[in-house]
């Protein structure tokens, strides 16, 4: 399959950003019910899902071009983005194998990996990279090879280190976040790194978590979906730059929310990795106005109610607290209150020019 | 959707006898290309047709080769074993395919170790050999004590013949009051593993735990990890009308499937809740991470993806 990419997208300034019909449709909507609340929503990372979005180990899409030159400008004002503690090399190469191998297999029209023994060769024709080398010899690569790799990939990567029945987030490539910092959180355990979020600790979720993860297998990845919302479509939304976003909050209007309100999911993959023994976390962000949203019937009507009804306390959390009540009422016009199917699937394979008003 | 276990095809490239009990493995891919790949204290496991029933016999692997050209095992062959071991030594022969699972790691080394003190007894030298390359490979300091029987001796100096002799100590006598000196003049960070005999490893355990090294310094090897299987039973699924036999190798989720039943699941692995049935009858063998103390002391719930029975008949609200 070939992939018409957008070269010229920006994730800043001028945002010139927007998704084609056919990347709405297969916009990874996380909510198959009316009302959202925390769980364990763990399945296995298997081809197949909603949308395209999940036929992939490592989704790779129209943005895919414009996403890498994000991730290379924020690497450049602000290198602590890429961390990795001395005793990953192992899950370094880990990771690029993985995801050669993956995006070689899954996008033979755009990558190819060739391999005679330890030399191989890797070719990344989007981004216009051909580089021999020697797997397991850092020095003959151009880059450290986890940084190498993910800057060549789409979403944010970490490195989780098992040990001492634990995780420790012991090194990333994070440049498109929801408001965390890679920079504060390397080398924490798991319930550290999770400690601002709220209510999920109490109802057990990450102690089961937990130890689901540490006996992930390799061979047998799992997937979760995460989702916050964001103002403009800004890939780095850092606590480094909250100067920078976070006044975007307050130009909303009843008037332009439409297109400047955007939901923003992970699509999250968590690898047990064979080498290393460590665990890859991908963090695959998606981003969609709650204009084209609407124009998929059952995702207006079902964002609506589950942000109309969302617990106070999340609502806060995911910093949605300024503009939630305006986001429902532009959304409120497109749900009828009828009863929807559970389930994510668009149930639509064309979309109208804009989300039509319906009889309540 | 389901995510079932992955089956390889290896075919054996050689079968070499160490000695007359131990004899060595190497296996590529039976279809061509490359092997998965492994890392220090992973393991293989065979499946093993021996007649009647299919053996799942775990092997460490001896190394982890970069350019995963193929995988290597050592075998012993075990007097009165259940005969995955003396089918492997007679039956298998360069060429035979034999079926296997991915590999995977219940004893990786700890990476943000100074320094790898281990100690093996017999076969059980299999995964430090892994280990060592490693530690060569990156440079970490290690030390090995190995406790073998004297006709054995030659074979295992073999097996560690490329490394310095000042890292190699092998030993055949019984005592492994040895031990005591090496573990008392340890450098802070370093970790300690064995693997072995069951006696040999709880004995080094407990003379490190007694001179006050932290049991999170403390690493031995073990096959258990995730319990698959067990006993069989049946699963009576009130609401179908069924009666669902759960075989020693199968979950009962994966009974309740194949009888055509949709029951809900998602991860499969005890930890989201999804596959929680009420137990009208009969007594669950809870395995899950989701219920609490409470929940499980009741019988009441199951979580059909890991969990079995206690009792011949479980009646499932289903």
């Amino acid at each position: 399959m070939t992939i018409q990419f957008k070269p010229d997208e920006t994730f800043r300034d001028d945002f010139r950003y927007s998704n084609s019909d056919a990347a709405v449709l297969r916009f990874p909507f996380p909510f198959p019910e009316d009302a959202y609340m925390y769980s364990v929503n763990i399945e296995p990372h298997v081809p197949g899902g909603a949308t395209p979005a999940f036929d992939n180990p490592f989704d790779v899409d129209e943005h895919y071009v414009a996403e890498c030159r994000e991730r290379a400008q924020v690497l450049e004002q602000d290198p602590s983005r890429c961390k990795v503690l001395p005793h990953m090399m192992a899950a370094q190469w880990d990771t690029l194998e993985l995801l050669m191998e993956s995006l070689a297999t899954s996008y033979p029209a755009h990558f190819t990996l060739t391999r005679e023994g330890t030399s191989w060769t890797w070719e990344n024709r989007p981004l216009g990279i051909r580089d021999s080398f020697t797997f397991g010899d850092a020095s003959t690569l151009p880059l450290p090879p986890f940084e190498y790799i993910t800057r060549q990939a789409q979403g944010d990567f970490t490195l989780q280190d098992q040990r001492d029945d634990n995780l420790f987030i012991d090194a990333g490539m994070v440049t498109t976040q929801a408001d965390w910092s890679l920079d504060f959180d390397v080398g924490m355990s798991f319930h550290q790194w999770h400690g601002p979020v709220p209510l999920a600790h109490q109802k057990g979720v990450f102690d089961r978590a937990l130890k689901f993860l540490l006996r992930l297998q390799y061979g047998a990845p799992v997937r979760r979906l995460n989702w916050t919302m964001t103002v403009n479509p800004r890939l780095d939304t850092s606590p480094e730059n909250y100067p920078q976003w976070g006044p975007d909050r307050t130009t909303l209007t009843a008037e332009n929310i439409g297109q400047k309100l955007h939901l923003r999911v992970e699509l999250q993959s968590l690898f047990r990795l064979p080498r290393s023994n460590a665990i890859l976390f991908g963090i695959r962000c998606y981003l969609c106005s709650i204009e084209d949203l609407a124009r998929v019937e059952l995702w207006g009507k079902r964002l609506h109610r589950v942000l109309r009804d969302l617990h106070p306390e999340i609502a806060d959390y995911k910093g949605t607290t300024r503009f939630r009540e305006m986001a429902v009422a532009y959304l409120a016009p497109f749900d009828d209150g009828a009863e929807l199917p559970a389930g994510t699937a668009p149930r639509q394979s064309t979309l109208p020019p804009a989300a039509l008003p319906v009889e309540r | 959707m389901t995510a079932r276990p992955r089956i390889m095809a290896l075919r054996v490239a050689a079968a070499i006898p160490l000695s007359p009990t131990l004899k060595a493995f190497t296996f590529i891919p039976a279809d061509g290309g490359l092997v998965p790949p492994s890392g220090p204290g992973a393991h293989l496991r065979l499946n093993l047709p021996v007649p009647g029933r299919t053996l799942k016999n775990a092997y460490s692997l001896i190394s982890n080769p970069q350019d995963r050209s193929h995988h290597s095992i050592i075998v012993r062959r075990v007097a009165g074993s259940k005969g995955g071991s003396a089918f492997l030594h007679e039956e298998v022969q360069d060429g035979d395919v034999i079926e296997a699972g991915l590999p995977a790691n219940l004893f990786p080394v700890v990476r943000t170790a100074r320094r790898h003190l281990m100690v093996s007894g017999g076969i059980g030298l299999t995964p430090f050999l892994a280990y060592i390359a490693a530690f060569e490979a990156a440079g970490t300091p290690w030390e090995l004590h190995h406790f073998c029987r004297p006709d054995e001796r030659s074979v295992f100096e073999g097996l560690l013949a490329r490394y310095p002799a000042s890292k190699v100590n092998i030993h055949c006598d019984v005592d492994l009051a040895v031990l005591e000196e090496v573990l008392a003049r340890q450098p802070l960070g370093t970790h300690f593993y064995t693997c072995g005999p069951a006696l040999l490893m709880d004995s080094a355990i407990e003379r490190a735990a007694a001179l006050g090294w932290p049991r999170s310094r403390l690493h031995s090897e073990s096959f258990g990890g995730a319990a698959e299987g067990g006993e069989p039973f049946i699963a009576v699924l009130r609401r179908s009308g069924l009666e669902v036999m759960v075989g020693a190798d199968t979950s009962l989720l994966a009974a309740i499937e194949a009888a055509g039943v949709e029951a809900p699941c998602l991860c499969r692995g005890g930890a989201c809740g999804q596959c929680l049935i009420e137990v009208a009858e009969g007594i669950p063998e809870h395995r899950d991470h989701f219920l609490d103390g409470e929940e499980r002391a009741s019988n009441r719930l199951i979580m059909t993806c890991v969990s079995r029975s206690r009792t011949a008949r479980l009646v499932l609200d289903l």
